[in-house]
């Protein structure tokens, strides 16, 4: 019997193969007689694979959850009467593969993007609260340590900030010196790369800040002290020089934004390493499992919230001069995320009628 | 007979899945040989890409600013946009993209027969999400490019610093060394686990070809000398229809059933006794009896 090579799909009815009453065994009958449907199955898995989803006919959708059960069926029967091992290893394969269709990912991505966007984010950054507290209250810590540090000795300063920001903004710098960084500019040439390159950046860092967190939380509290010590240190420099307002306007445009995402990735990370620490009634592989996939809503939330970030701080921050105008930007900005993720919760089961 | 053994390793990765319809599905977990081939494969081909595209844009970018001869123009600004992306892309968006799609698997784990799947066990409803996606291959930050990141920059440096980088990257990298399931760091936080598949095709039915049981008869006695595992390696032999080793296997049978071997009609003779085997075995399994092999 020859194998038929032709693509199967688009066909209701497959011919069954004729020579049935030629096999002398019965558990050959047995698999002659569904041969047409294991088939039909495997024609319509290989254009799910493939996703060719407009290749499968609609009868042929409508039938794979009955086609799929009634080869797992055959599956079982055939383990209790037939001991042709070809078919058995055929047949698994079939029943495996079809399974990963029909409970594989069903959502589409714009599908899920929806999903995550009216309400799957918020209600994942809410779940992770207790979190968000501890990486809260880290980071205002990170920051009081590095002001303080730097108030009682400049020379810690260097040592904190990285060369990239010490620029011409280190201590005993003049005020109009100061003054002159946080200068926006004129045109609007080179911003873009600028952005990208801070969007692709902050993001490559925050994934880390999360990735961390693996170990228990804790290289993230360290990641998240560091950086906010430098912002302190930093904070102290222009304070200083009578600039603080001026400086937290700066850094307010974008900074609202991206330290909320920095705050949401450090928070997610300590949320896998605490459910793992601490893994309550459940075992620890499924805690660390609920919980990371918890994360990981909130860590696509992050990223989109850096892209933002990235813009702001590309483009507003650098046309937008006056202080009070940046710090109306940053405010708005932060006022939004708080409303969105606290203050609008929709409940999708009571809006459907 | 030939045995065919299952080698101990495979033995070991054996695991089962029980579908909703409450049907154990055997599955193989993926080999961690097979996974690093894998990635290293995937690290090739996105290392490849990157190349010949930035190439392309920088030399078509290059063109560009050298008629304008201006250093800051639109056109290589956008050119810069996109390299910055691409990178980014290339490392968080290229294995999230394969790993979405209906098969679960990079081209590189495709091209080695594994994919992903949800973890038994590890919450859920048994179904791979795009959330369980997502965990995994933010994890890869730290276990892939991170440590590649340190060994070609040579940032790690020496002394302390190094050395405890060193160990803290190891963890990672090892990760699958310590479990049984050979999960790595974004398995065990996405609650996945990455399994093989491969594709079978429906082998001929055995029983359909030509009847030979007027010229070859058993008897009960000649029948209960094997079991099933003899039988499969018969189908085996049958199906591989190679001269000599159904030679072979014929002599063997006769010399324990007491035949004479002849000459010229091994097929007939094997196909002949492969049914009959077969039907009394699978007539011993409706009545719940059933011999594993030649011993029992």
């Amino acid at each position: 019997m020859a194998l038929p090579s032709i693509p199967l799909f688009r066909k209701p009815e497959i011919e069954a193969p004729a020579d049935i009453e030629a096999a002398s065994l019965r558990s050959d009958r047995f698999r002659l007689e569904r041969e047409a449907d294991w088939r039909r199955l495997e024609a319509i898995v290989e254009a799910l694979e493939k996703g060719r989803l407009n290749r499968i006919s609609d009868e042929d959708l409508l039938a794979l959850p009955a086609l799929y059960r009634q080869v797992a069926s055959s599956l079982s029967v055939a383990r209790e009467t037939s001991l042709d091992a070809g078919t058995l290893a055929y047949l698994e394969s079939l029943v495996r593969r079809a399974w990963f269709q029909v409970y594989g990912t069903r959502t589409t991505l714009i599908g899920w993007l929806r999903r995550f966007l009216a309400g799957g984010w918020s209600a994942a950054v809410r779940a992770i609260w207790l979190d968000l507290c501890i990486a809260l209250a880290v980071m205002l810590a990170g920051t009081a340590v590095g002001w303080l540090l730097v108030a009682r000795d400049s020379e810690w300063y260097y040592a904190l900030v990285p060369g990239q920001f010490a620029d011409t903004r280190r201590p005993g710098a003049t005020r109009e010196v100061l003054q002159e960084a946080l200068k926006g500019t004129d045109s609007g040439q080179g911003l873009s790369v600028f952005a990208t390159y801070l969007f692709s950046n902050n993001t490559a860092v925050s994934i880390m800040a999360f990735a961390l967190g693996f170990a228990f939380g804790i290289p993230t509290l360290l990641l998240l002290v560091y950086n906010m010590a430098v912002l302190g240190a930093m904070l102290w420099l222009f304070a200083d020089a009578g600039l603080g307002w001026e400086f937290a306007a700066w850094l307010s445009v974008h900074g609202t934004t991206e330290l909320f995402a920095i705050l949401l990735a450090g928070a997610a990370g300590m949320h896998v390493g605490r459910s793992m620490a601490f893994p309550g009634k459940s075992t620890v592989l499924s805690a660390a499992a609920d919980s990371g996939r918890r994360a990981a809503q909130v860590m696509a939330g992050v990223v989109l919230m850096l892209v933002i970030a990235g813009l702001l701080e590309g483009y507003a921050r650098q046309l937008v001069e006056d202080p009070w105008a940046r710090g109306v930007i940053g405010g708005t900005m932060l006022l939004g995320w708080l409303a969105y993720f606290f203050a609008l919760r929709t409940r999708p089961e009571e809006s459907e009628p | 007979m030939m045995a065919i053994a299952a080698r101990p390793s495979d033995a070991k990765r054996q695991r089962e899945l029980i579908t909703p319809e409450g049907l154990a599905l055997p599955l193989t977990l993926a080999s961690r040989g097979a996974r690093a081939g894998a990635l290293m494969l995937d690290l090739v081909l996105i290392f490849t890409v990157l190349l010949i595209v930035v190439i392309t844009l920088v030399y078509v970018g290059g063109g560009v600013a050298g008629v304008e001869t201006a250093s800051a123009n639109p056109a290589t600004e956008l050119l810069s946009v996109l390299i910055i992306l691409l990178l980014f892309l290339s490392r968080f968006g290229y294995f999230l993209w394969f790993e979405l799609g209906p098969r679960g698997a990079t081209p590189g784990k495709r091209a080695l027969g594994i994919r992903v799947a949800a973890r038994p066990g590890s919450g859920g409803d048994g179904r791979l999400t795009a959330e369980a996606i997502i965990a995994r291959n933010l994890m890869r930050d730290v276990e892939v490019f991170l440590p590649a990141t340190f060994l070609l920059s040579g940032e790690a440096g020496a002394g302390v610093t190094g050395a405890a980088t060193f160990v803290w990257l190891a963890v990672f990298v090892l990760f699958p060394f310590f479990n049984k399931d050979n999960l790595r760091a974004g398995d065990l936080v996405a609650g996945t686990w990455v399994v093989e598949v491969e594709k079978k095709k429906l082998p001929e039915a055995m029983s359909v070809a030509e009847d030979h049981s007027a010229t070859y008869r058993f008897g009960e006695a000649e029948l209960s000398v094997y079991g099933e595992h003899e039988l499969q390696v018969l189908e085996d032999v049958l199906r591989a229809n190679r001269p000599e080793a159904m030679r072979q296997v014929m002599e063997a049978i006769c010399r324990k059933i007491g035949w004479e071997a002849g000459s010229g009609h091994e097929r007939e003779f094997l196909e002949a006794f492969y049914a009959a085997l077969r039907a009394r075995l699978e007539s011993g399994m409706r009545f719940g009896r059933r011999k594993k092999d030649k011993f029992s």
